[in-house]
């Protein structure tokens, strides 16, 4: 049988956290790495439960109840500050003579090792602490560069949402698009007709029945605003219920009055939205390029703008085009 | 090739040569950007334009740049991080070369996709090694020159290291210790961390 000095020696290499306790539970040995964490306090010699408080199993006051008891896994911390958490086991020496109590940091380790200036030489040579804490903070610098690529990538969504030529609700071109579209024709020296398509009632609807029933109205009038022009045609929702129509290269008044009627009547058409009926009808104004001697973006829009409050004026449902000689009155 | 090793490339030259040095680089080898992202990966062949382009501009052959890239790794304040993770491997130098075999595997445990080529240290004396570095990066063993020179210094041991070509697949690296303990080293404080 192996004398305790010898078992001391041969505890200090392969646990340096190891505390010997007699029968009645008074410390008899300590590993050097366990000493190391309270330097100016001798532990041999004093009671185990002085230096120790058993967090668990909680309510032991007696020691030795647990010095017996194989296999018996503790949680422990220092009773003076810094109180650092130790996970235990105790292994009962034969015959009854005390136990030896196994301590490790577990996931203390990390302040544990800052707070006492461990080094890798304060760990048996098998113990995985020092690839834990290597393991720590390899995965913090490589969390910290997939963070830093998730904040980019995050930056560069928004900048696209920004750059965007789509209106996300109705899948119609947003004013953005509109904006370079009607630029591009004026550049090129395209004629075109734009009308300025204005939804009534629409404020009614989402106000009685709610922004899901909005929403919907304004998706199935975007369906009927495609259905009723050409591919070539431009169609986009510039404001909550505001519409610019697009008409490359058509400037016959006729066939615009008669499209503008089509829409109208078809958007008059009452909606169902989950069994309440949403009724709206629609006002439009319409400007041609060619009423323009140098046209602009800014001054077609503003003169489809007029056409469609005449039209409003006249008791909504209905299309008006933009006629310099009327609303030069008017203004004047 | 994975992003962290490009972005090494680039977070060198630009400490080293400056950020302007850098793109022309990037220019000349028409990347598209300017920027690598280090959790992506990139085409191998992006990385040898690059490296090639930055040699071309330098005028220097492409072991020697990649050389000081390896010393740069461990040295330069941007890579504490890095210095750090490999004073893990051991207290003294020769258990830092020692520990060079599981770098593959310590590597993959930080970042699963970053495939390292394997890395053998062959004792022939107590101050004789041989590290044989496995094909799979070209030039990895002109950055790992670099990397045990810069580590000899944080330890403070004085060695001399020679490039022996290839043996079988291998390039195999020679190092000579001379003195283990020559001078201080830097200090590594195991619980330390980032303010």
């Amino acid at each position: 049988m192996i004398n305790f000095e010898d078992l001391g020696k041969l505890l200090n290499t392969l646990c340096p956290m190891f505390v010997l306790v007699d029968d009645a539970g008074w410390v008899t040995q300590v590993g050097p790495t366990l000493q190391k964490l309270r330097p100016h306090q001798q532990m041999t010699g004093q009671s185990f439960l002085d230096i120790f408080e058993l967090v668990r199993p909680r309510s032991i006051t007696n020691v030795a109840s647990i010095l017996t008891e194989p296999d018996r896994k503790l949680h422990l911390r220092f009773q003076d500050k810094p109180q650092t958490a130790f996970k235990g086991l105790v292994v009962p020496l034969p015959g009854g003579s005390g136990a030896v109590v196994n301590l490790s940091f577990g996931i203390s380790i990390q302040d544990a090792v800052r707070d006492y200036a461990l080094t890798s030489a304060d760990f048996s040579g098998t113990d995985l602490a020092i690839e834990l804490l290597y393991l720590v903070e390899a995965n913090s610098a490589a969390m910290e560069a997939s963070r830093s690529l998730n904040l980019r990538l995050q930056g560069a969504m928004l900048a696209a949402e920004e750059q965007a030529y789509t209106d996300t609700l109705t899948g119609l071109k947003n004013r953005r698009a509109m904006d370079h579209i009607l630029g591009h024709l004026i550049s090129m020296k395209s004629t075109f007709a734009l009308m300025h398509l204005d939804l009534d009632f629409f404020k009614s609807v989402n106000d009685r029945l709610g922004h899901a029933a909005g929403d919907y109205v304004l998706k199935q009038a975007a369906k009927i605003m495609l259905a009723e022009t050409r591919s070539d045609d431009t169609v986009a929702r510039v404001g909550g219920d505001e519409f610019v129509l697009i008409f490359k290269g058509m400037t016959d008044r006729k066939k615009l009055a008669a499209i503008a009627e089509r829409l109208i009547s078809h958007l008059c058409q009452p909606m169902k939205f989950e069994g309440s009926v949403c009724k709206i009808s629609a006002s439009a104004g319409t400007a041609l390029s060619t009423q323009f001697e140098i046209p602009k973006a800014v001054d077609i829009l503003h003169a489809a703008d007029l056409a469609l409050y005449a039209a409003k004026r006249s008791g909504r449902s209905c299309h008006r085009f933009y006629s310099q000689l009327s609303h030069a009155q008017q203004s004047g | 090739m994975h992003g962290l090793i490009n972005r090494a490339i680039q977070s060198f030259v630009c400490a080293t040569y400056g950020r302007q040095c850098w793109l022309r680089a990037t220019q000349a080898a028409e990347l598209g950007f300017d920027e690598f992202e280090a959790m992506l990966i990139y085409e191998a062949d992006i990385s040898t334009r690059v490296l090639d382009m930055l040699c071309a501009e330098l005028n220097r052959p492409k072991s020697e740049f990649l050389e000081d890239l390896g010393t740069y790794l461990v040295s330069h304040p941007n890579m504490e991080d890095l210095r750090r993770l490999l004073r893990f491997g051991g207290v003294s130098y020769v258990e830092f070369l020692h520990s060079l075999d599981d770098l593959s595997d310590r590597v993959r445990l930080a970042v699963s996709d970053l495939k390292l080529p394997d890395l053998e240290l062959l004792e022939h004396s107590s101050a004789e090694y041989h590290l044989y570095c496995s094909p799979g990066l070209p030039g990895y063993s002109s950055v790992m020159t670099g990397v045990l020179r810069a580590m000899a210094d944080d330890y403070g041991a004085l060695v001399f290291l020679s490039n022996e070509g290839r043996q079988g697949e291998a390039e195999v690296i020679s190092i000579t210790l001379i003195e283990s303990a020559f001078a201080e080293g830097r200090h590594f404080d195991l619980g330390a961390r980032k303010s």
